[in-house]
């Protein structure tokens, strides 16, 4: 990149034969490709530097594993999510559904189970579940009833939410014991357990859609559901299953929140549609399905949790702090148009 | 002096002269309107000379007066609209959530202070439709309906702006006999108030009952105008058909094997038509080793039946036979297990995904069997995969990941066709498999598919470019309104014939041409 734009000879050859057809070729365009390629990683690398110099606080080993034990919470579902929104999905559900499949769980390890060394365990198992099976709720609706998945999942934001609140009269369940309590506030190897119930997720997450079958079906449905349902791809099937998926995921994310807090809450996980959504989206993948990815997916989650942090230890309060986000989720949608619109 | 005189047109698309010095005149006589049928087989440059008309497309040379008054080619189309000009497209202009009163008006709604003055609207469209004798209501919304009633709105439409010239493409295609009646009723009240109409259609029996002149285009070209009453159905046949593209005509390499594919009065559940017998008492066998050529025109129920066949839409009764197995159907999944493959009429839609790489589009239905535990996919077999059917099938393409969305249309369908390959299949139904490529990629396509069929694969193809059907084929079924009107040896036909019975029924047009002969 050592040529800059002004100084490449391409638009001068331009302006003196105006109707040449081919764009022009090399640097000015790499450059180009490459800022498009890797926007997000260097937009979180700018941001990173920026905070580092501006608050010394910021750049410390402690601040950088709180800023991911944060992000682990909803990257987990974020890694779901990328399945969603790679078939042209959505899922605005999932924060209710982790509150309603946690409180479950922990609903039924106080008063059913009573203490048991492998409490953690039951509760691990069941939340999952329950998200599991009410995430198959949602892709039934979407397959068989023919509802948009707005919808569904817009009807079981409140519908789980509702679910929650009846459950405890509203209250939160806690008084778990320490086996329970690791998986939110322990570590391996300095690694915070969330963090590394994270990158397991990441890791299956990115290999089960880059190296296999069901992977490329993912996103033979979302590029084109027709061709694929022609191509003898069980179309309702994915469907389902990612929705299931994320669903389970979900689950797993609210039992992981209930161990790192002490307690699950009814209120656990509100909002956290627009951060899984946004960070899918800012990881580049297109809301109309077919082109994204699990990496993406992971530096969209970084960024807003590198961006929230930032902003509280400069004082910015979290109202300013949702204000930023949304701006930038819709700079970075307005950006992937723009890239689909100008491909060279 | 003729209404429209269109002199000398000519129009160009990358690669192809669409229109190569086109000439038509349609003009009243005597006070009444004149119904002048415009006739070609597809692809002959109707539509483009119609698109010219009015206005979606720019003609390159030529000139077209209307009126008296030359055109402008850099006219819109709302503009022709104005002038008088009416085109009424296969795919209506309509707003299914708008009564017909609104559809009628739109954008021109009587106003009274700035705000739509319903009353007048309302009172407006309501003598408008009984002045042209269209049994519509105009407070009922469009989407409730029926083909033949939105025809009706597209012509009360086109009547509020007075209209002089009414532009049909295919008006009769998706209509049925009685309503066919109905819409020739209304095109006479029109022509008795003066307005004149071009009648696209290929089905020769009503441009014999209802028009007044005919123009003949071939390969757009030009090729003759004249009275209707002065020619018969076998003269329109014969002047529309003979186009000059030449295709090597296969040669069998031996006698055809057992049956294979064996379907029985197949019938959809939901008929795409509602036409009485559509798609009924459907009997096709295909042989080992055989091309069946399915000839019809578009909408004749070739697409329908390869849907049915392949899973893609559902059976309400009947039998499809694969060796002598019956074959349950639920989805497109189960015909390709059985060993049955479709390629689809329309590439961009149904076949390809355009953003995605060449080696995804080949390999996506045989990843099963590239797969260790038939989920891990084996990267190395997928690319060998590609590779060999790059070979086979000379696609020209950078390298493998390259969208598909970026090559041509000839290799975009030589990838469908590698798709398809793949699965060894012992059934393979191909639609439309050369539309909008060109003529070399063409025969390529065409060897491909008699190389197949040499290797025991039992084919079907669907065209509605005769010439191709009769070049590929052992064997031409002739599909007319849901049936089929004829079984030939491809040796057997002519392109007269063909055209005759898609466009009659009858093999040997006769004046009326309505008499159907018995298979």
């Amino acid at each position: 990149m050592t040529a800059s734009p002004t100084l490449s000879p391409e638009p001068t050859v331009q302006q003196a034969a105006p109707p040449q057809p081919a764009p022009p070729p090399g640097r000015r365009f790499d450059l180009l490709a490459f800022a498009r390629k890797h926007r997000t990683i260097l937009f979180l690398l700018l941001l990173i530097a920026a905070f580092g110099i501006v608050n010394e606080r910021f750049l410390t080993i402690r601040n950088a594993l709180n800023i991911l034990s944060e992000v682990s919470i909803y990257g987990i579902i974020a890694v779901g999510m990328t399945y969603v929104i790679l078939i042209g999905g959505i899922d605005v559900a999932v924060g209710s559904l982790l509150a309603f499949a946690s409180l479950a769980a922990a609903y039924v390890i106080t008063t059913v189970v009573g203490e048991s060394p492998v409490s953690w365990l039951i509760a691990l198992t069941l939340s999952s579940v329950v998200g599991l099976v009410g995430g198959y709720i949602h892709g039934k609706a979407v397959t068989w009833l023919h509802v948009p998945a707005f919808i569904v999942t817009l009807g079981g934001m409140t519908v789980w939410r509702g679910a929650t609140l009846i459950l405890n009269d509203g209250g939160p369940i806690s008084g778990f014991d320490a086996a329970y309590r690791w998986w939110g506030t322990g570590d391996i190897l300095f690694v915070p357990v969330p963090v590394a119930v994270f990158a397991l997720v990441a890791i299956v997450g990115h290999v089960v859609l880059r190296y296999t079958r069901y992977g490329r079906q993912v996103y033979a449905v979302g590029g084109n559901a027709e061709a694929a349902r022609l191509s003898g791809v069980n179309v309702d099937f994915i469907v389902t299953s990612v929705y299931a998926v994320i669903g389970a995921l979900a689950g797993l994310s609210g039992f992981l929140l209930s161990a790192r807090l002490g307690s699950a809450e009814a209120v656990a996980g509100t909002g956290y549609e627009l951060r899984v959504i946004a960070s899918v989206v800012i990881g580049g993948a297109s809301l109309t399905g077919g082109s994204g990815g699990v990496g993406g997916t992971i530096l969209g989650a970084l960024l807003i949790g590198v961006l929230s942090n930032g902003l509280v230890i400069m004082h910015v309060t979290s109202y300013f702090q949702q204000v930023v986000i949304g701006l930038i989720i819709v700079a970075a949608v307005a950006f992937d148009h723009y890239a689909r619109t100008h491909k060279a | 002096m003729a209404l429209l005189d269109v002199s000398q047109v000519s129009k160009r698309f990358p690669g192809v002269l669409a229109l190569d010095q086109v000439r038509l005149q349609v003009g009243p006589k005597g006070g009444q309107g004149e119904v002048h049928a415009l006739l070609g087989e597809n692809g002959a440059g109707k539509s483009t000379l119609i698109k010219i008309l009015s206005a979606a497309h720019a003609a390159d040379e030529g000139t077209v007066t209307f009126d008296g008054q030359p055109l402008d080619p850099r006219d819109t189309p709302l503009r022709r609209q104005q002038l008088g000009i009416a085109t009424i497209y296969q795919e209506f202009n309509l707003f299914p959530e708008l009564s017909v009163a609104e559809n009628m008006y739109l954008g021109r709604e009587p106003k009274r202070l700035g705000l739509i003055d319903w009353r007048r609207l309302r009172a407006d469209a309501r003598a408008l439709l009984e002045a042209l004798g269209l049994p519509l209501d105009p407070d009922e919304p469009v989407r409730r309906l029926t083909v033949a009633e939105q025809q009706m709105v597209e012509i009360a439409k086109a009547m509020t702006l007075n209209a002089r010239l009414i532009i049909m493409d295919e008006p009769t295609a998706a209509l049925s006999s009685r309503e066919v009646d109905g819409l020739h009723a209304i095109i006479a009240g029109l022509k008795a108030r003066g307005v004149s109409v071009i009648y696209v259609s290929h089905r020769l029996a009503e441009v014999k009952a209802m028009c007044d002149r005919y123009t003949v285009m071939r390969d757009g070209r030009w090729v003759a105008s004249g009275d209707v009453a002065e020619v018969e159905v076998a003269d329109m046949v014969r002047l529309m058909v003979g186009r000059h593209v030449e295709f090597v005509r296969r040669v069998r390499s031996g006698p055809p094997g057992r049956v294979v594919l064996k379907v029985e009065s197949v019938t959809p559940r939901r008929p795409r038509l509602s036409t009485p017998g559509y798609l009924k008492d459907i009997r096709l066998e295909v042989r080992a080793g055989e091309i069946v050529g399915l000839a019809g025109l578009v909408g004749a129920g070739r697409t329908d039946l390869a849907r049915l066949i392949f899973g893609a839409d559902a059976i309400a009764s009947g039998s499809i036979h694969l060796d002598d197995k019956p074959l349950k159907l639920r989805s497109p999944r189960d015909a390709i297990r059985a060993g049955v493959m479709l390629v689809p009429e329309d590439r961009k839609q149904q076949g390809c995904f355009l953003d995605h790489s060449i080696r995804h589009n080949l390999s996506l239905p045989s990843l099963g069997p590239l797969s260790r535990f038939g989920q891990w996919v084996d990267e190395r077999a997928e690319r060998d995969l590609v590779e060999t059917y790059r070979q086979k099938l000379r696609i020209k393409m950078a390298d493998q990941e390259t969208p598909i969305g970026k090559l041509s249309g000839g290799n975009q369908q030589k990838v469908l066709l590698g798709r398809s390959m793949a699965l060894a299949p012992r059934v393979l139904i191909v639609d439309e498999p050369t539309r909008g490529i060109d003529i070399g990629a063409k025969a390529e396509v065409h060897q491909v598919l008699s190389d197949l069929a040499a290797q025991g694969v039992a084919i079907v193809v669907i065209s509605s470019e005769l010439a191709e059907v009769m070049a590929v084929s052992d064997r031409i079924i002739v599909f007319r309104e849901g049936a089929i009107v004829a079984d030939l040896e491809a040796d057997a036909a002519t392109e007269e014939g063909l055209m005759a019975y898609m466009a009659t029924g009858a093999g040997r047009p006769s004046p009326s041409g309505m008499e159907l002969r018995p298979q």
